[in-house]
């Protein structure tokens, strides 16, 4: 079924019967071609893209909940191409340009509203900072802008311009950088996905990766063993423990990352806006809520909840930012689990392990990869190279020190990127 | 409208307030609810997706309709609950998402629409043409959407933050929470008993029954004299717990100020409390859910017992003509006492067969309401009685499909509450929350003497567990009739039957959510947004899973619920980030020279934590450079004056003291002698550089490392580490000394001149050679003398005890002036040190190798340290890395700009042609030309070469030549002068 | 949150200062191979449960903590000083 404003008038007329299923629930088959594991967004866009542009017919999905939930139902939804390493800078790239034409080619509204990202810096060192990163941007060929104070003072007024800790000095602002209805991006890979003939299976947990000599033979399953000539995980926060069903051992740490939305309110806040001094960026729905979030919680977890320490620490970045949020209730707190790597960049690699493949290490920036996540493992899975905007997330950067992307410069302990 | 004889309000204090414009009077004691409807103001707000109208549905903080913006002075409180928002005089609020009028409602549109505007209908339009979405979808969306609005403005009221310790913290207190407090109390143990409300008492307030043979407010009252009494028990009212967290953490929202006509100054609007409790009593009660039936959201339809609250605590009727529908006994008694109070009550409609009374009003059981009408408020509503359909006169219509204990706290660690069929409701899992046990209507016990009993029964089991043994206690007489329900959640038929009345999710959008495979209860709730309104689903999700589980065919505890997290009352975030506002996000740290410097009128900047001197200006200087320019040529000239302070200073001591320094950089200080001063470089375990600085012996067994401002926190920490964790066994100690000393840098070739201007005994070349280090003298006092230079002049860094540091700092001032010199502020001493090739952490940004800063060799082969390893891998060493060079401009374009990128003359300035940038740049007034630091690929083979900077975002293009970083004094002769 | 500091009680998370897996104390002989200072430095077991971490109570007696927790439910079950039995 193809979604348009006419289908929904002819719906909405004829009483909203003829709505179908957004996908199917089949019984897993004996074996695929490939397996994904992980329902998430990386995974469902991994599994989307190798039936769309690599034509491969048998493909599963095992989500061990329901689809989507994971981080990605659980994020701040923030677009951005704004990463400064290389390796980074043309993975991000391809990303956004994707997103740009994402709802027409799913046929879904992930309602992507490229309303703008500004990254606010505070000192001359995040000055010059902010200008090296913009340059990196533009060499790539993305749009990245410097907004002195002035011109952030009109666009926007709200800010604490005179009396917060730390003086704004100015703003990167990149133009095509916004957000998505999270969950909805699920869903749109989902169904596109699925009417490309990908077995979506929910409610199926991996327990056990088969392997014999060094080759992948499938997985072991809560709903029986499954065949499959090549295995791809991307399960996020779960990396180690699937990761450890084939023997391997991780360069993971998984930590808690909470995220938090206000009771809705009349539009007020129209752009992205990240606080570099205070860890702190927000947005505002399309339903009015105003969403935003922080740092870690700086402690390993698989808890999917945090505590008060950086709640309250998110608050007073906030409040010394824009105090004009001071009245804004927040309604809901939550937390997803996040796979911190030692650089804080991802890993789409082969494993040692023939037909095994691994898609893992987002951090706590895996929303805005997902089309490209999926696209260059697609790639990887279906052509067994390396997609050319993903050469940088190898699995060996760490042991031989080369092409490590370090954005934030704090070095090889996981939680500090 | 009022009812006589009822109600716990004051009616001698009549209180003025406005509502929509309109004048109204209500009475001390009344909520901005309760005040509504003695007002007969049925109509109060409008619903968030159809704009339909919308009355008061509770009396509680749960209320998802009545959400209303109260102003007050400047400020301007949007989504307010009229339920909670106790009336003041002059009360001022408005209704909000209402245009132009809260009676004609612009967007009411939406609700003929809403064939359309089914659930999910956004996800399949909006999409052509793609720029439509930003520009004419997405802003008609966002304005039509949203509840109230927030004044842009700087928050002027004041909100707190507090801390609280208790040994068992009593959540609630109803009848249970009462009982648990006067229990736990006698045993001695320090006590906290939380209640939302201003008044302690919960449902007894509500109620009419009686408790130890007295109205049960009065029992109350007499409980909380005896609480009162208790030195251990701190009572706290309007105070919302809204959190559990771990290891007995609970978050709180006091309410200090919102009932006040004038805040005292000085007294907060809210405190926002984290309470660590040793153990938790949750006494939370339970809310009542609604049943779907067709327009089921009209104004006048509300809670049953929310009625009952309206009648019985502060003397309101919502209505002339009550009608109630239930599905259990509860139900009953909001016709019961509305009948006894005098009002008319025209209908008990009760689901259940064979529940008729003997009571003097109309009761039909087995019956249930099919349609209702009224638009602005409700006029009739029909049932189906027998077989047959009759329509009866109401203007009020109270509903009770059950109640729902109150298990939000025992979720907020994933717990999942537990189905229980009988009570048709989940019950906290035990053990949820650590330390927290369950009393009450909040565990299934819906009696009076049932959550009596239990709240003393808990309170004994908690405080046997914290080792105090209790007497047994008596417990008060009370109501013990059973409550009985049979499950009855949607009454069906063709009407749209509302679930989450503000996010108007109709039965139709979860049966259609399911039609699409939106089954799970996590899909089906994203898809509707069923239970994502400001209440969060606390009226309505119970029956929203109830309609899913029956479109699915599942049961209700197969299908599960979604999770209940923080907070449980919505909190402000000027409460949550209290103190954050203006400067109070970050400590200050300032210089002892801080205030001789401000008058000075430096320009202050901040460095991390600290405020220092950006220049300082002379008379007639009009721009910062030339200042800049003045100073620089003034150390180099004369002799310059700049407090250091901010750098780090760790005073190491120990036999082994050594050995750990050796650990610690990557050279070697073995051979350091007492009284001198060695470089070093130190690496983190990745091999990339942490920090450089110095490191001063200032006896056999005693040194005084100094780190960078950035980077002292951490590298203390890291020193802890490396001792506690790595080396134990390692005898030396060390600690921070950064605010015991001032430290002033004195550079320039007047120098030593100036210093044996003050020292108590004169200094020369052989007594402090450079790196030399010594005590000194002046004026009496012990100070510290290092030869040390981050200028390339000769220069000394003078260190006194803090206290003197002001003194000090004005004595070096005049002594300097004298001698043609003055003081420098950060932006000359960054000149300075670029000039000499000296890096900061604008190069050792972290991704750094010593390798990188031509400091390779700077790692010792003969011993071990941290980072060494690491640093060996082959991909932090060689032709492909970025190294530290020299630029200067050599074309017609002189500017280089920081953060701009390097590429080869001819390329185009494009990722893959990328060779490096630049990290700093400055005017070299000695060098009279532009100059800069950068990291060039394979820098260090390329001198005398060309590159290109381009900055993109200037659009400057310049080409540079690549030279050595050390400008000036390449030699080194004048820091030996 | 809350750790028990053995020279100081209970204190709140804010004071401390979290660095990861006790592995770290365990640095290898600096002659080790490659793969071995790659696994140490990177690579960890990353329970979903049990588990040993390294803590600083920077803002307190600045004693490196080794604490034994659960990643699942954020228990805490024993704390000892990275350093060993003596004070």
């Amino acid at each position: 079924m193809r979604f348009s404003a006419l289908k929904i008038l002819t719906e909405g007329l004829t009483g909203n019967r003829g709505w179908g299923a957004h996908w199917r629930d089949p019984e897993p088959a004996e074996e695929y071609d490939i397996i994904i594991i992980g329902g998430g967004g990386h995974g469902l866009s991994t599994a989307y893209y190798l039936a769309k542009e690599y034509g491969l017919k048998k493909i599963a999905v095992l989500e061990k909940g329901h689809i989507g939930s994971g981080n990605i139902g659980r994020n701040t939804t923030i677009i951005r191409a704004n990463y400064f390493l290389p390796g980074n800078s043309e993975f991000y790239s391809h990303s956004l340009k994707l997103w740009e034409g994402l709802e027409t080619d799913l046929n879904y509204n992930v309602m992507h509203s490229q309303r703008g990202q500004i990254g606010l810096f505070h000192s001359d060192g995040q000055r010059d900072a902010a200008i090296r990163r913009a340059n990196s941007v533009r060499n790539q060929g993305d749009d990245a802008e410097l907004l002195s104070v002035d011109q952030l003072r009109k666009m926007l007024p709200y800010l604490d311009y005179d009396q917060g800790r730390f003086p704004i000095y100015g703003g990167l602002l990149q133009r095509r950088a916004g957000t998505a209805r999270h969950d909805a991006v699920a869903w749109g890979y989902a169904r596109g996905a699925d009417q490309r003939g990908v077995d979506l299976i929910q409610n199926c947990e991996v327990i056990g990766i088969d392997v014999r000599g060094g080759v992948v033979q499938g997985v072991q399953t809560s709903r029986g063993a499954i065949r499959a000539k090549k295995v791809g995980i991307v399960v996020a926060g779960r990396s180690s423990q699937v990761a450890a069903m084939a023997g391997m051992r991780l360069p993971i740490e998984s930590h808690v990352l909470q995220a938090f939305v206000t009771e809705g309110l009349k539009p007020c806040i129209n752009h992205v806006i990240s606080f570099g001094m205070g860890h702190f960026y927000i947005s505002q729905s399309d339903k009015g809520g105003l969403v935003f979030g922080g740092d870690l919680d700086m402690y390993a977890s698989y808890a999917a909840r945090g505590n008060l320490p950086m709640v309250e620490h998110v608050a007073e970045a906030g409040m010394t930012l824009m105090p004009m949020i001071g009245k804004a209730r927040m309604l809901r707190s939550w937390g997803g689990i996040m796979d911190m790597t030692p650089d804080g960049s991802p890993i789409i690699d082969k494993t040692h392990i023939e037909g095994l493949y691994l898609n893992a290490g987002w951090c706590y920036g895996g929303f805005k990869a997902v089309p490209a996540s999926g696209n260059c493992f697609a790639h990887l899975m279906a052509t067994d190279t390396a997609h050319a905007s993903a050469q940088g997330f190898r699995l060996d950067r760490f042991r031989t020190g080369r092409g490590l992307m370090d954005e934030e410069g704090t070095g090889a302990q996981h939680n500090l990127h | 409208m009022r009812v006589s004889g009822k109600g716990l309000i004051d009616r001698n204090t009549v209180l003025n307030f406005k509502f929509n414009g309109q004048p109204f009077q209500g009475f001390s004691g009344d909520t901005l609810a309760s005040a509504l409807l003695a007002n007969d103001q049925r109509l109060v707000a409008r619903s968030f997706k159809y704009h339909r109208p919308r009355g008061i549905m509770t009396a509680g903080s749960e209320e998802p309709n009545a959400l209303v913006t109260v102003q007050r002075g400047k400020s301007q409180e949007p989504n307010t609950r009229a339920t909670v928002q106790r009336l003041y005089e002059g009360l001022v609020a408005q209704p909000q998402n209402a245009w132009p009028s809260l009676k004609f409602d612009a967007l009411g549109v939406n609700d003929l629409l809403s064939p359309f505007l089914v659930a999910g209908f956004y996800y399949k339009t909006f999409m052509w043409p793609r720029a439509f979405w930003e520009r004419v979808y997405e802003p008609f969306i966002r304005h039509a959407a949203g509840l109230g609005a927030l004044a842009e403005a700087y928050d002027h009221d004041l909100y707190e933050k507090a801390f609280a310790h208790c040994d068992v913290l009593i959540i609630g207190a109803g009848p249970s929470g009462l009982m648990a407090a006067l229990t736990v109390a006698r045993s001695g143990l320090d006590v906290i008993l939380a209640d939302e409300n201003d008044r302690l008492g919960g449902r007894l307030l509500s109620e009419v029954e009686e408790v130890a043979g007295v109205a049960g407010h009065m029992w109350v009252d007499d409980a909380l004299a005896e609480l009162v009494g208790f030195a251990n028990v701190r009572i706290m009212t309007n105070t919302t717990v809204t959190g559990a967290y771990d290891q007995g953490t609970y978050g709180a929202l006091e309410r200090v100020g919102h009932h006040l006509d004038m805040v005292p100054e000085g007294l907060p609007l809210e405190s926002f409390w984290r309470i660590t409790a040793k153990r938790a009593i949750l006494c939370s009660g339970a809310l009542e859910r609604q049943i779907a039936f067709p327009d089921n959201d009209r104004p006048g339809i509300m809670t049953a017992s929310g009625m009952r609250s309206y009648l019985n605590c502060y003397g309101v009727s919502p209505g002339q003509k009550i009608a109630v529908f239930g599905n259990n006994s509860d139900a009953h008694r909001t016709a019961r006492d509305f009948a006894e109070a005098g009002v008319e009550v025209v209908a008990m409609i009760d689901s259940r067969e064979g529940t008729s009374t003997q009571v003097d009003y109309p009761t039909y059981a087995g019956a249930e309401v099919v349609a209702t009408s009224g638009r602005l408020g409700l006029k009739s509503i029909s049932i189906r009685h027998n077989g047959g359909l009759k329509t009866i006169e109401c203007d009020a219509l109270g509903v009770s499909g059950g109640w729902n204990p109150s298990v939000h706290l025992t979720c907020h660690m994933n717990g999942r509450p537990v189905w229980d069929p009988s009570l048709a409701s989940f019950l906290p899992k035990e053990d949820a929350i650590p330390g927290l046990v369950v009393a009450g209507a909040a565990s299934g016990v819906m009696t009076t003497a049932g959550a009596l009993a239990q709240g003393c029964q808990m309170a004994q089991s908690v405080a046997k567990d914290l080792g105090k043994r209790l007497m047994p206690s008596d417990l008060p007489h009370a109501e013990d009739r059973p409550y009985e329900i049979e499950p009855f959640w949607d009454v069906g038929g063709k009407g749209r039957a509302w679930l989450d009345f503000q996010n108007d999710v109709t039965t139709k959008d979860v049966k259609q959510a399911v039609q699409e495979n939106f089954r799970s209860v996590e899909h089906m709730k994203r898809y509707t947004t069923q239970g994502m309104a400001t209440d969060q689903g606390k009226n309505s999700n119970i029956t929203a899973l109830a309609v899913l589980a029956d479109a699915t065919g599942r049961g209700i505890p197969e299908t599960g619920t979604t999770t209940f997290r923080p907070p449980y009352v919505p909190v402000a975030m000027a409460a949550l980030g209290a103190g954050g506002q203006g400067k109070g996000f970050a400590p200050e740290r300032f210089l002892t020279s801080d205030r001789a410097t401000r008058a000075l009128r430096a320009p202050m900047i901040e460095a991390g934590l600290w405020y220092r001197p950006s220049y300082f200006p002379k008379d007639g200087e009009t721009h910062w450079r030339q200042s800049c320019d003045r100073e620089v040529a003034m150390v180099r000239t004369a002799v310059g004056l700049c407090d250091v302070s901010t750098l780090g200073k760790i005073d190491i001591q120990g036999p082994d003291a050594v050995a750990f320094l050796d650990l610690l950089y990557t050279n070697s200080f073995a051979s350091l002698k007492v009284g001198r001063v060695r470089y070093g470089l130190m690496l983190r375990e990745d091999g990339h550089v942490m920090d450089d600085g110095t490191c001063a012996r200032l006896s056999n067994s005693h040194y005084l490392m100094t780190t960078t401002t950035a980077a002292a926190g951490q590298v203390m920490r890291h020193m802890d580490f490396v001792h506690q964790a790595l080396r134990p066994d390692l005898d030396v100690s060390f600690t921070s000394v950064t605010e015991h000393w001032a430290q002033f840098a004195v550079a320039g070739p007047q120098a030593r001149a100036l210093l044996n201007g003050i020292l108590d005994r004169k200094i020369s070349d052989k007594t402090m050679p450079y790196m030399g280090c010594g005590a000194v003298q002046l004026g009496g006092i012990e100070a510290r003398l290092f030869r040390i230079s981050f200028s390339g002049e000769h220069a000394y860094e003078l260190a006194v005890p803090a206290r003197y540091g002001d003194s000090l700092f004005r004595l070096l001032l005049a002594q300097a002036e004298a001698l043609g010199g003055g003081p420098y502020g950060i932006e000359a001493l960054n000149v300075l040190r670029l000039e000499k090739g000296f890096i900061t952490h604008a190069e050792i940004h972290g991704r750094i190798t010593a390798f990188d800063i031509g400091m390779g060799r700077m790692i010792s082969d003969k011993k071990d340290c941290i980072g060494k390893s690491m640093a060996a891998r082959s991909g932090l060493n060689g032709p492909e890395r970025d190294q530290l060079v020299g630029l200067r401009p050599v074309g017609a374009v002189k500017k280089i700009i920081p953060g701009a990128h390097l590429f080869e003359p001819d390329a185009a300035p494009i990722r893959k042609n990328d060779q490096g940038y630049v990290t700093s740049m400055c005017y070299s007034p000695t060098a009279e030309t532009v100059i800069a630091q950068a990291f060039l690929r394979d820098g260090r083979n390329r001198m005398g070469q060309a590159v290109k900077m381009v900055d993109h975002l200037s659009g400057v293009t310049t080409l540079c030549e690549v030279c050595n970083p050390v400008f000036f004094d390449p030699e080194g002769g004048r820091l030996r002068g | 949150m809350r750790i028990e500091c053995p020279l100081c009680g209970s204190r709140d998370r804010r004071e401390f200062y979290y660095s990861g897996h006790a592995s770290a104390l365990e640095r290898p002989d600096p002659d080790s191979s490659a793969e071995v200072w790659d696994d140490y430095l990177h690579n960890r077991d990353n329970p979903a449960g049990l588990t040993e971490d390294l803590w600083h109570h920077e803002m307190g007696c600045s004693a490196w903590l080794v604490v034994q927790r659960d990643t699942v439910s954020h228990a805490v079950l024993a704390v000892r000083l990275a350093k060993g039995d003596q004070l």
